[in-house]
């Protein structure tokens, strides 16, 4: 499988706590891999040192081989994300934002594309809102949109579903699903629902105190553990690393 | 040509917020209204109870003018920034391949445009109203409204920085930053007239250069055109400066997760 993320021993210090330390992992195309662990594990460290916006105290990352810190625009160039605390402006409408990131991104026939991806999350009736005015839902869906307008061999999603009803959380995880099994894209998952991580994830990554704990099939993770259910074994994480450490 | 489309972005965007907002359009237009209007009828008594011969026209309504194009082209960069930190944009742009370069060059090209449309106004009020003529200028104008420009977009970039560095509630240190300048600046005064110490930092500033060179070329006297290159040096020094600075801030904001904390830390 073609490695589309790279990441080798990616520590991020502040003062004298390590939020990430020392990970190191892939992710291949057409692969989605669940980044796991409590509140403070390194998630979302881990995710802005990926996207550019926070730079690690060392370690190295690679996005289709090209290295994030020496050769940036052409490695996020092929990336995209998104995520709850990072909404598109709400001061325009959905269709504005899609044509002003589309061109940041140097999309190509990017009136077709948008086209394409608005019938794709049934958002051609709201083109013309304000991002602002929108439901929940329909700005997550909006941010998804957006997040692959540049049709990205990597997509990192940060709690993509987080305050979404359980049946639009399904549908979207459904149209993130076909999305990345017909453009054989690699996704970085995050979330803290663990139906919806043995519902996507072809392999999970337990992250606890900025340590990658544990990694494996999350259908299978469980009882390797000796654990009845994913979300057990995320407590035990959560609460107890040591004892998962030592087994 | 990916460079080009990526400030572009930057500058669409500022272009639909303009577009569909009809209080942002008004504001390019009102304020410099309101100070031409002002400025002019203050002109027309002064020139009513003054020595016969001394026309303030040209000198005070046109010094008002010029410095209120200078503010507009400051504000217009930095209120193009500010339109991102009130969105908690910032993950979003950085977070793709824009570069601050790229970034930079979208607010100047946002600035040009709405300071355009400000000069433009107030030109059309002040010589329609009140008989300005840019004549009494002659060609000089034109290096004049360059080194203007140039500086306010310096301190425009400057005041960026100093946001992206505080966070989102020090925009308060942007606002004043023309009103601190224009004493030194010399506007509406002889830069002779300001104390030693303060004529020192006229001396820095290449607005005062420009004020200066309107009172001259008004009162019929020369004006050193290796002022106005000086000047013009000194301001275009300015905005690498201040592109070197919002370069740094930025990169110390990537470093310390300033960057990655800005928008989460907006939300809340």
């Amino acid at each position: 499988m073609t490695k589309v993320l790279s990441v080798s021993g990616l520590r991020r210090i502040y003062g004298v706590r390590a939020a990430v330390d020392g990970i190191t992992f892939e992710v291949g195309g057409n692969e989605t891999v669940g980044l796991l662990g409590p509140n403070g594990a390194g998630k979302t460290s881990t995710i802005n040192m990926i996207l550019g916006v926070l730079a690690p105290t060392s370690g190295t990352i690679r996005i289709e081989g090209e290295d994030i810190s020496s050769t940036r625009a052409r490695a996020l160039a092929r990336t995209n994300f998104a995520a709850v605390y990072a909404p598109l402006p709400g001061n325009l409408t959905v269709q504005q934002n899609l044509r002003v990131f589309g061109l940041m991104y140097g999309v190509d026939r990017l009136p077709e594309r948008i086209e394409e991806l608005l019938d794709l999350f049934d958002l051609k009736g709201l083109r013309h809102a304000k991002f602002g005015a929108l439901s929940s839902g329909e700005q997550t869906r909006a941010c998804l949109v957006k997040a692959m307008l540049n049709r990205p061999r990597l997509l990192l999603l940060d709690e993509p579903t987080a305050s979404l009803d359980p049946a639009t959380a399904r549908d979207i995880r459904a149209k993130i699903r076909e999305f990345a099994r017909r453009d054989k894209v690699g996704v970085l998952w995050t979330t803290h629902n663990m139906y919806e991580v043995a519902d996507v994830c072809d392999r999970v990554l337990f992250l606890s105190r900025g340590k990658i704990l544990l990694e494996g099939d999350p259908r299978t993770l469980p009882g390797e553990h000796g654990k009845e259910t994913l979300e057990d074994l995320f407590i035990t994480v959560a609460r107890e690393p040591l004892s998962l450490g030592q087994a | 040509m990916r460079r080009l489309h990526r400030t572009a972005a930057i500058v669409l965007r500022q272009y639909y917020l303009l577009r569909g907002s009809p209080a942002r359009v008004l504001a390019l237009f009102a304020w410099v209204a309101i100070d031409i209007v002002l400025w002019g009828f203050i002109t027309r008594y002064l020139d009513a109870v003054a020595s016969p011969g001394i026309d303030f026209v040209p000198v005070l309504l046109g010094a008002v003018l010029l410095w209120d194009f200078f503010t507009r082209v400051m504000y217009g960069v930095t209120m193009a920034f500010l339109e991102d930190v009130w969105t908690h944009n910032f993950l979003n742009l950085f977070a793709s391949p824009l570069s601050t370069r790229e970034y930079m060059g979208g607010l100047v090209l946002s600035s040009v445009a709405t300071s355009s449309v400000g000069l433009l106004m107030m030109v059309v009020l002040a010589t329609a109203f009140f008989g300005l003529s840019f004549f009494a200028y002659g060609l000089m104008l034109v290096p004049f409204l360059l080194v203007l420009f140039l500086f306010g977009i310096a301190l425009g970039i400057f005041g960026s920085a100093l946001v992206l560095r505080f966070g989102p509630a020090s925009e308060w240190l942007v606002w004043p930053i023309p009103a601190v300048v224009s004493p030194f600046a010399a506007v509406f005064y002889p830069v002779s007239t300001l104390p030693p110490w303060m004529q020192q930092v006229s001396r820095a500033l290449p607005p005062s250069y420009v004020f200066e060179g309107i009172r001259a070329i008004v009162a019929g006297n020369a004006y050193r055109g290796d002022m106005l290159l000086w000047s013009a040096g000194m301001a275009a020094l300015y905005i690498a400066l201040a592109s070197w600075f919002f370069t740094r801030i930025h990169r110390g904001a990537v470093c310390s997760g300033l960057m990655a904390r800005y928008s989460a830390e907006s939300v809340s």
